[in-house]
């Protein structure tokens, strides 16, 4: 019964970093078509969470499980992750020094899509979803996050998105560190490149980026757990009221 | 100021310790090892003038008396008794295919070398036939004067030019191998391109075949007369099989006035090789000189292609890789001497050791009293891919003037956890994410090669990435 169980669940996540707990029982449901937003304070262990989906090494977890499509991801290595379809949109993307953009996504593209498109088709493909993206045809050429502006890092990060055509993509504070053209700019190739197909999970702190990519559901994460969900109008009452009035409502609560 | 090379290249007038240039030891017992009738008797061989004989003799001597280099790498596994030093060409071809290691054989397969010239590359036989490209090439170049020769048929051909130049930039008393070179040669490459002529495909050391290319004391001579240009290629990314341990090559380059030349060497010894090689360059004025230079394989690499910046405005740049494996030290860098104001130097070296292999980056920067206005940049990278491995750098500056720029940039690094992560989180496996970054390490040399070279050797660090994981 494939369609009683979400493409992507979390359930009862710990995890920890350096021997301290950050995560202590994330629940979590996204179902393709989807946007969710996951919002939450500095330190509360969102991108603790994108990491651990994407299976960083240095995040053990010690409780709990991620099904992706029904299976266990959480025992698979990174690579393994992103060829089931999911994928993570960093935060703060890493330079890989004298490999070029576009020879990177053709390997990438090879190995999560299986399909082996000559090196004219790739190349055509590449450059309309640059354009889709605003990006120069010669941004291909330039080495991977090296030397990049932050707004060009973003960019291409969804370039990749756009290229590997995940069924669940974490987006990891891929607001931080625009201004707002770049965050439009951005907003809006997420948005064009989002399919019934896709699930998407935005991580933010502010709700700026929400503005451009509507999210159904919002859950608000403090302190290692889902204290809240609901639908679009959280970000508006997290706008107006900031983050305190739900963590004295949690303290109270424990 | 009027320095003459000759001034120059007499050890004590440039007395630094990374030049090879070692003191004299008049203890050394003399008997064993090659003898003056092995020396005579391959210049007989081989029909020489009578120069060619005394400079041989002389060099013999100086070979004698100069004691092992002893500040570089490991080289007490030589054994001078059991080495030939002459191997007639006759001789070669007589090396059976079967002879040639399996695992030679087996990176042929895997880089797609066509079975002809992998048994040229394994020194089996003489009959790499690319005979007519070769020779409507040799046509074009006669027209424009170009001489593109083995160095043995430059001497019989070329008399005057090869003895105006040869043992010049490098004489043999600079140091053992290269005074055993300069008794013992055969072989390499003979280059001369007339004023103001651009040779405009690169000249590869495969167009002469049937030659001794192959050979172990190889010379080389290149040069580029006044505002002409010039691209030499030698060696290739397959492994060369070589039955002898010691490989020596002396290789002499001369940028005139305005010229460019360019030198691109791929070196991949087999791992019983130990490839002791000098390399020098003389840049005069307006003119540009470039090693490109890949060592891989081998046993023991010790090489450091210099420069010397002789005229105001030369330029002279080495961009060097070198990757040690597995019971491999490739102890490899550069040196430029600024004798002339108004020059510039650049060296790139990038070096990558894994399971236990090692390292070192050794450069010398010199500049001259007099030689103003002179700016430098050296770079020097190195990756460890296991904590077995090993990199070391010794950089050596000496500058006796005050108007210069110098600026020198090195680091150590491993591949980071963050960079895996990444790549893998786009579908490469580690092994496919950890070639990537090894290839994207070595992009600033791979990006100078010719395009078959440079897929060649992206495929080679591909195999030598395998069996990295785990």
């Amino acid at each position: 019964m494939s369609t009683t169980q979400p493409t992507f669940l979390i359930e009862d996540l710990h995890v920890s970093v350096e021997g301290k707990e950050i995560l202590k029982g994330v629940d979590l449901a996204v179902e393709r078509g989807e946007i969710h937003a996951l919002m939450g304070p500095n330190g509360s262990g969102k991108s603790t969470l994108a990491n651990t989906l994407m299976g960083h090494p240095k995040y053990k977890v010690t409780q709990g499980r991620a099904l992706f499509q029904g299976e266990n991801i959480l025992a698979l290595t990174p690579d393994e992750r992103a060829r089931r379809g999911l994928f993570l949109a960093f935060q703060y993307p890493v330079a890989i020094p004298g490999v070029s953009l576009g020879n990177f996504l053709r390997a990438a593209t090879r190995a999560v899509r299986g399909d082996a498109l000559t090196a004219g088709a790739f190349r055509k493909e590449l450059m309309e979803k640059m354009q889709l993206l605003k990006m120069d045809s010669s941004f291909a050429a330039r080495y991977v996050n090296d030397g990049l502006s932050g707004g060009e890092k973003k960019r291409a990060e969804v370039l990749q998105m756009a290229l590997l055509q995940p069924r669940i993509a974490v987006m990891d504070e891929t607001d931080s560190g625009l201004d707002i053209d770049a965050l439009r700019t951005v907003a809006e190739g997420v948005n064009a490149i989002h399919t019934p197909e896709m699930g998407v999970l935005v991580i933010t702190h502010y709700q700026r980026l929400l503005n451009y990519i509507r999210p159904q559901f919002v859950h608000v994460l403090v302190a290692g757990r889902v204290v809240k969900s609901g639908g679009e109008e959280l970000v508006e009452q997290l706008e107006a009221q900031g983050y305190d009035p739900i963590i004295r409502e949690v303290e109270a609560a424990a | 100021m009027a320095v003459k090379p000759q001034d120059l290249m007499t050890p004590g007038a440039t007395d630094y310790k990374y030049g090879f240039h070692d003191v004299e030891d008049y203890k050394y017992k003399s008997g064993k090892g090659l003898t003056v009738e092995q020396v005579e008797d391959i210049s007989r061989r081989k029909g020489e003038p009578e120069w060619m004989l005394k400079f041989r003799l002389r060099a013999h001597q100086l070979f004698l008396k100069k004691p092992m280099p002893t500040w570089g790498a490991d080289l007490s596994g030589i054994d001078f008794d059991n080495i030939h030093y002459y191997v007639k060409p006759s001789e070669k071809t007589e090396t059976s295919w079967d002879e040639v290691p399996a695992y030679i054989k087996d990176t042929f397969d895997k880089l797609g070398i066509p079975e002809a010239e992998r048994k040229f590359l394994a020194g089996v036989s003489a009959q790499y036939e690319s005979e007519v490209v070769y020779h409507n090439i040799r046509e074009d170049l006669q027209q424009q004067g170009v001489i593109f020769l083995d160095m043995d048929s430059g001497l019989r051909e070329h008399p005057d030019i090869v003895k105006e130049y040869f043992g010049t930039i490098i004489p043999p008393n600079d140091n053992k191998f290269a005074a055993l070179n300069s008794a013992v040669w055969s072989g390499g490459s003979f280059i001369y391109v007339p004023k103001g002529v651009h040779v405009e495909i690169p000249l590869q050391a495969y167009f002469r075949i049937n030659t001794e290319n192959m050979g172990q004391f190889e010379r080389t001579l290149i040069i580029a007369d006044e505002g002409s240009s010039v691209h030499y290629i030698e060696g290739c990314t397959a492994p060369v099989y070589s039955s002898d341990s010691l490989h020596s090559a002396v290789v002499e380059l001369i940028a005139k006035r305005g010229a460019h030349l360019r030198y691109t060497t791929i070196q991949n010894w087999s791992s019983n090789v130990y490839n002791l090689v000098t390399k020098r360059a003389l840049a005069y004025e307006d003119s540009v000189v470039e090693w490109i230079d890949g060592n891989l394989g081998s046993k023991v690499t010790m090489k450091y292609p210099g420069i010397y910046l002789m005229g105001e405005g030369a330029k002279g740049e080495v961009i060097s890789v070198a990757f040690a494996n597995t019971g491999q030290h490739q102890d490899a860098g550069a040196k430029i001497v600024h004798v002339a104001s108004n020059t510039t130097s650049t060296i790139t070296s990038k070096s990558i050791s894994k399971g236990g292999g090692r390292t070192s980056y050794r450069g010398l920067l010199k500049v001259h009293k007099g030689a103003e206005n002179v700016k430098s940049f050296v770079r020097c990278d190195a990756l460890m891919l296991d904590e077995h491995s090993r990199s070391d750098t010794y950089p050596s500056i000496e500058i006796d003037e005050d108007q210069v720029s110098i600026e020198h940039e090195a680091s150590v690094s491993k591949i980071s956890e963050e960079q895996l992560f990444y790549l893998q989180s786009r579908g490469l496996d580690e092994a496919a994410a950890k070639t990537m970054i090894v290839n994207g390490f070595f992009e600033a040399f791979t990006k100078e090669l010719p395009m078959e070279y440079a897929v060649e050797l992206n495929r080679l660090l591909q195999l030598q990435m395998e069996g990295a994981v785990g």
